[in-house]
């Protein structure tokens, strides 16, 4: 089964909605697929047409979510990219069967997740990301009631605190890892725009009642067969909080497999692109946070530049640039700011796990020299999470290069791994 | 404070309480409403998703299909990501 469009978009987050949007637009078939139920990616996640308007951004979510949909491109729900099986054909796993895809242009939005770090009683139940408990709570987890520890780094843990606090959950602590004279220097930076700190004034407000403690973070979680408590330090005392759930995560990074399976050039940590969102790799492009951690406004005006591009309209593309130069700065003045703090290394003990799908400690770890020595002897990273959280830690823990990449870059099924190896010539080998 | 709104929405808003029906997890009812993930109904119930390689009980970490450690047993399927699985009536459930 192959179907074959002159864009495909992989990822409908902002990023990938608006290359979309623009490329159909401008007269082009394209497709967007994404592995989620819904448009919107993590960012707006949740977000419904009748009630998205209420909230920061909605606005912009509901725009994009009707220029799509003016546009009849097919939105293509619950599929995962998983190969490259051949130049211009995509290999897509999910609702129960595989499908390849042909294309002319490619647009690769695949996003963010968050960076997990390991500490004693990470791996309790009721420990998650901070996105991931705001992820957990928009899919249904009723958090009415329940006391919540937000904790571990970026701007996410504020918003996600907020919310929380918002529909009636007690926030018991707020911990950012970052010294506040670390954050200062960002928010100082910002001071020209107004309008937005007004929002961002009211997003605190919301959260009034949960103290935000900076240079302060988790050191272990506690309790028998589920996170009762946890332990905080702000590097010279320690305190115990109790809790029902702590939302843990240490900032962003970007989803890398994909663009690294296709063999496009990866620096720093981020896909590298040209003034028109083009990769090292001819016919694709990179938008979003995969380009690096940047939020909504850089994924959007990258998402536009990248379906200008895709359209064959470089000069409606390059008439974008100068609005994301911006944005750039904006994403480097957050990886300043929240960059981690050294002492996070020290916190996980010998038996502390550090890959969780296999089940392989800290001290398992010690005396491997790479990533690929620690696969090899560990079975580190060799899981059903295929080192996402594993090796993003072992990147900061013991300074390794994880991003060794093969397909299928997600598990997949059985008659899918079949059809894999029936590709006539695989563009991996 | 511009980075509050670029990076994370602050929107979240509780399901309706009409409408609801009911799945089971390991046997245990447990309401839910249409669009509540078959992850979230297991950690109402108050189960843990399944059991690592040395018998650790586990339950979702990332909420958006990366860890894998949300994997269930749904409707007989094994190895099913449980977090991006909406609740359907009459599904079943086994975890462990």
């Amino acid at each position: 089964m192959s179907d074959r469009f002159d864009v495909v978009v992989v990822g409908a987050g902002p990023g990938g909605m608006a290359a979309a949007a623009v490329a159909a637009e401008a007269g082009r078939q394209v497709c967007l697929i994404d592995d989620n139920a819904a448009l919107g990616g993590q960012i707006w996640r949740g977000f419904r047409t009748e009630t998205a308007q209420k909230y920061p951004h909605g606005n912009e979510f509901l725009r994009w979510e009707e220029r799509l949909r003016k546009t009849n491109c097919p939105l293509w729900h619950g599929w995962r990219a998983i190969d490259c099986p051949g130049p211009g054909v995509l290999r897509l796993d999910g609702n129960r069967e595989h499908h390849d895809l042909e294309f002319g242009r490619l647009i690769l939005a695949t996003g963010a997740r968050e960076r997990f770090l390991p500490f004693p009683g990470w791996t309790l139940p009721g420990v998650m990301g901070a996105g991931g408990l705001q992820a957990m709570v928009k899919a249904g987890l009723d958090p009415r009631g329940k006391t919540v520890v937000v904790a571990g780094s970026g701007p996410l843990l504020l918003a996600v605190a907020a919310g929380l606090a918002g529909v009636g959950t007690n926030v018991a602590g707020i911990y950012e890892q970052a010294p506040l004279s670390q954050l200062a220097g960002f928010g100082l930076a910002l001071l020209g725009q107004p309008a937005k700190l007004f929002e961002g004034a009211r997003y605190r407000l919301k959260t009034l009642g949960a103290p935000y403690r900076t240079g302060s973070w988790v050191v272990r979680a506690e309790g028998r067969g589920r996170v009762e408590s946890v332990t905080v330090t702000d590097g010279a005392k320690q305190w115990n909080v109790a809790c029902d759930w702590l939302g843990c995560g240490f900032h962003l990074i970007p989803n890398l497999e994909l663009p690294l399976l296709l063999g496009c050039r990866v620096s720093g940590g981020s896909v590298v692109v040209d003034a028109l969102q083009q990769t090292s790799l001819p016919g694709v492009a990179c938008v979003g946070e995969s380009t690096g951690i940047g939020g909504l406004e850089k994924a959007v005006l990258e998402g536009q530049i990248a379906g200008w591009a895709a359209a064959g309209r470089e000069a409606e593309a390059r008439a974008l640039a100068p609005r994301l130069r911006k944005l750039q700065r904006f994403a480097a003045r957050l990886e300043r700011a929240f960059a981690l703090r050294s002492e996070l290394r020290m916190l996980a003990e010998p038996e502390t796990l550090v890959c969780r799908c296999e089940d392989v400690s800290h001290a398992a770890l010690q005396d491997s020299a790479s990533w690929r020595e620690a696969k090899l002897h560990t079975r580190c990273g060799m899981g059903a999470c295929q080192g996402r959280i594993c090796g993003t830690a072992a990147e900061f823990l013991f300074g390794w290069e994880c991003s060794a990449i093969r397909p299928p870059v997600f598990p997949a099924m059985v008659s899918t791994l079949a059809a894999e190896a029936e590709a006539p010539d695989p563009a991996h080998t | 404070m511009e980075y509050l709104i670029q990076i994370g929405s602050a929107h979240l808003e509780l399901p309706p309480l009409s409408e609801s029906f009911s799945i089971t997890v390991n046997g245990k009812p447990v309401p839910v409403f249409e669009g509540t993930s078959v992850a979230a109904a297991i950690i109402m119930a108050n189960e843990p998703c399944r059991f690592s390689v040395l018998g650790e009980p586990r339950a979702p970490l990332c909420g958006m299909g990366i860890c894998m450690e949300c994997r269930a047993i749904v409707d007989g399927v094994a190895q099913i990501r449980t977090c991006q699985l909406a609740c359907a009536p009459h599904m079943e459930v086994v975890t462990g």
